[in-house]
């Protein structure tokens, strides 16, 4: 199907233990799915795999991107096509600016002999880090090095509004965040809500989706999603814990 | 010795006559120098200085007297913007220059013009019997025979923003040039310069024999730059000392791309209290080449700080040597010093070979030493892959930015700017 992320029947493993155990969703565009699981669910697994991550051995079902597979695609071909992941753990590249960086993530969505038109480039970049209340400087600096959690993933958010993704992914975006921090990225991610947008946002805590409200909240343990509903799902969660779910799926096993 | 090496090495050298208009101390250091090359031994496997060495890469088949200069056509003369003055040498001869932004009381002139106009003023800078680390017979052989140069003085309080640029080429088959330079901030003064040496074709065997002194007096502020982008088969030695005074602080900048065999030297003394020191290098190395640096980071005085950061990429069949020695001398209280080498192994085949050194008979000192080697990063690779950049380029970003990493505590954004833009353009042929 078009115009939507769908996850069928997803199975991996990491290192020979299966950990993706056949999780279907769908993500439709315009509409900000939220996954919320205990720890050691597979939420990071997830977003791992759908990136590409060479760790992770995908051993059955697909992801299709506006009707095209994924696993199909490269690591880098994935992104181009507009698939991006917010990282949980932001990497640090030594002696690279984060102008550069940005800058040649740019230039590999442009044509064959196109050069990337610098000016507007800067001042693109500019507007966004005064909209995400990022300091100047950050453009000169490298890479995430000696950033700060909070800048780490302000950061990841410019990188996605920079990059004008199709579906975005972010993966416990708000780890580490304190809550004016959390409000920044939140308010980043809000402002790029649109009909021709689709978000999961990967979370262990409810406390992300006060800000970044979603329409449709899935309840991932053991590899699967064994609970779907609405915004108030998230609020039982975070009221009651996990416990009711995994009785749940015990009691239907 | 054997018969062979001392025939090659007598013939070796192009001694310059002694030119009568000079000084008389200067034709003594000049007569001086040449014995002493005469006498020294050429370096041998057991000089520890030369550890790792390939010797036979500093051994010369055969040396010519310089070809007279002719203006290339092909020279690069565009320094960057805050260039207040702009030489260029071929073969040691002056083809160019420009001083119209130099600042009133700045002196800036060839060398040769500072000794022989300045009487007796420039003696002290000229010893024949400096320390080195087993280049002494080069030393004495760039003595003898260095015939041009760039000379450097700030006066007294003057702050100098922007830097002089310096480009030095070689050109002829197994052409040498000696060049020499002196650096001197009086107190509270600040100057830059940039040297850059390139040969102006792509094949031919050149050689260059340098020795570059600097010299910070009390609070005084120098930042020398040396890029070294010869062909690949040309050879250099560079023998670089400082000695900084009371609370001055000297900044070295080395970037090797070039020649088929680089020696570097560098000695730092901090000789009075408060002195600071700095050297940032990058290698970038494939094919053959060989790169050798040896570094010494004196402290001589109380609450001296030096900090050395070497970054090392080799591709193919190259290979790199670093040896570093921090020295924190009797009575060197308080010193805080670092030393770091680190390298990026491009290929199976090539080979770092790094030593670091401490010696410390001072108390209440900070000294951290140490060397490091791997590969790129599988998850920074992934991680610029995640954003659309493809492998190839995810590489030489990440290639890059570890060498050019090296340059990021130089607080001139344009200066990193170009420097960065050269080791791009290497790794574009690698």
């Amino acid at each position: 199907m078009s115009d939507t992320l769908e996850i069928k029947d997803l199975k991996a493993t990491v290192d020979g233990h299966e950990i993706l155990k056949g999780l279907s969703l769908t993500v439709p565009k315009g509409e900000v799915h939220a996954i919320m699981g205990p720890n050691g669910s597979g939420k990071s697994t997830l977003a791992k795999v759908m990136a590409g991550h060479e760790d992770y051995e995908v051993t059955g079902g697909s992801v299709l991107m506006d009707g095209e597979e994924l696993f199909d695609m490269d690591v880098d071909e994935r992104s181009r096509a507009g698939f991006f992941l917010a990282f949980q753990y932001p990497l640090e590249i030594p002696g690279v600016s984060n102008a550069n960086f940005l800058r040649a993530a740019r230039q590999a969505r442009l044509p064959e002999g196109e050069e990337i038109d610098a000016v507007a480039f800067y001042k693109e970049m500019y507007a966004r880090m005064d909209e995400l209340g990022m300091d100047r400087k950050f453009t000169g600096r490298s890479v995430n090095e000696g950033f700060s959690g909070g800048e780490k993933k302000r950061n990841e958010i410019l990188q996605m509004v920079m990059l004008d993704p199709k579906y975005a992914v972010l993966d416990e975006t708000d780890s580490g965040l304190d809550i004016d921090a959390l409000k920044v990225v939140a308010h980043g991610v809000n402002a790029m809500r649109s009909p021709e947008r689709g978000f999961l946002v990967i979370t262990h805590y409810q406390r992300l989706l006060d800000y970044i409200v979603p329409d449709v909240v899935h309840v991932l343990f053991d590899g699967r999603i064994v609970k779907t509903g609405g915004k108030d799902l998230a609020l039982k969660l975070e009221a009651e814990g996990y416990d009711w779910v995994k009785d749940e799926v015990l009691a239907n096993a | 010795m054997t018969q062979t090496e001392e025939s090659v090495w007598i013939d070796a050298p192009p001694v310059q006559d002694l030119d009568l208009e000079m000084p008389e101390w200067y034709q003594a250091f000049q007569k001086a120098s040449w014995d002493r090359f005469r006498e020294l031994p050429v370096a041998t496997r057991k000089d520890e200085d030369w550890r790792y060495a390939d010797l036979k890469k500093s051994r010369f088949e055969k040396l010519y007297p310089v070809q007279s200069a002719t203006v290339p056509g092909t020279v690069d003369t565009k320094p960057l913007d805050n260039t207040i003055a702009h030489f260029v040498f071929v073969n040691g001869e002056l083809v160019d220059f420009d001083v119209s932004n130099l600042p009133d009381g700045l002196i800036c002139a060839p060398i040769n013009n500072a000794i022989s106009e300045g009487g007796d003023r420039l003696k002290p800078y000229f010893d024949v019997d400096a320390k080195r680390l087993g280049d002494e017979k080069f030393a004495a052989l760039n003595g003898a025979a260095t015939n041009y140069g760039i000379f450097v003085y700030a006066p007294k309080n003057l702050e100098v923003d922007g830097s002089i640029f310096v480009q030095h080429y070689v050109s002829g088959e197994s052409a040498p040039v000696f060049p020499r330079t002196l650096i001197i901030a009086d107190n509270n003064a600040k100057v830059s310069v940039i040297e850059r040496f390139e040969s102006l074709d792509d094949s031919t065997p050149g050689l260059s024999v340098g020795v570059c002194d600097l010299h910070a007096d009390h609070g005084g502020i120098v930042q020398h730059v040396l890029v070294q982008d010869l062909n690949k088969s040309s050879k250099q030695v560079h023998l670089g000392t400082s000695r900084s005074g009371k609370d001055s602080s000297i900044k070295s900048v080395i970037l090797n791309l070039g020649s088929a065999w680089t020696r570097n030297e560098s000695i730092n003394r901090m000789t009075e209290d408060g002195a600071n020191t700095k050297l940032y290098g990058a290698n970038l190395a494939n094919e053959l080449q060989e790169f050798d640096q040896r570094t010494l980071q004196i402290h001589d005085a109380q609450h001296t700080t030096s900090d050395l950061l070497i970054k090392n990429a080799l591709y193919d069949k190259s290979r790199v040597i670093f040896g570093g020695l921090i020295q924190v001398l009797p009575g060197a209280h308080h010193t805080d010093s670092y030393q770091s080498c680190r390298n990026l192994i491009g290929s199976e085949e090539a080979e770092i070979n790094a030593m670091p050194g401490l010696e410390i008979d001072a108390d209440q000192v900070r000294c951290s030493h140490g060397a490091t080697s791997g590969q790129i990063s599988d998850e920074e690779i992934f991680y610029l892959r995640s954003r659309g950049i493809p492998t190839d380029e995810a590489r030489r970003i990440v290639s890059c930015g570890f060498l050019a990493e090296a340059f990021s505590k130089i607080e001139n954004p344009q200066l990193v700017e170009w420097l960065s833009g050269m080791i791009a353009d290497k790794f574009d042929s690698i």
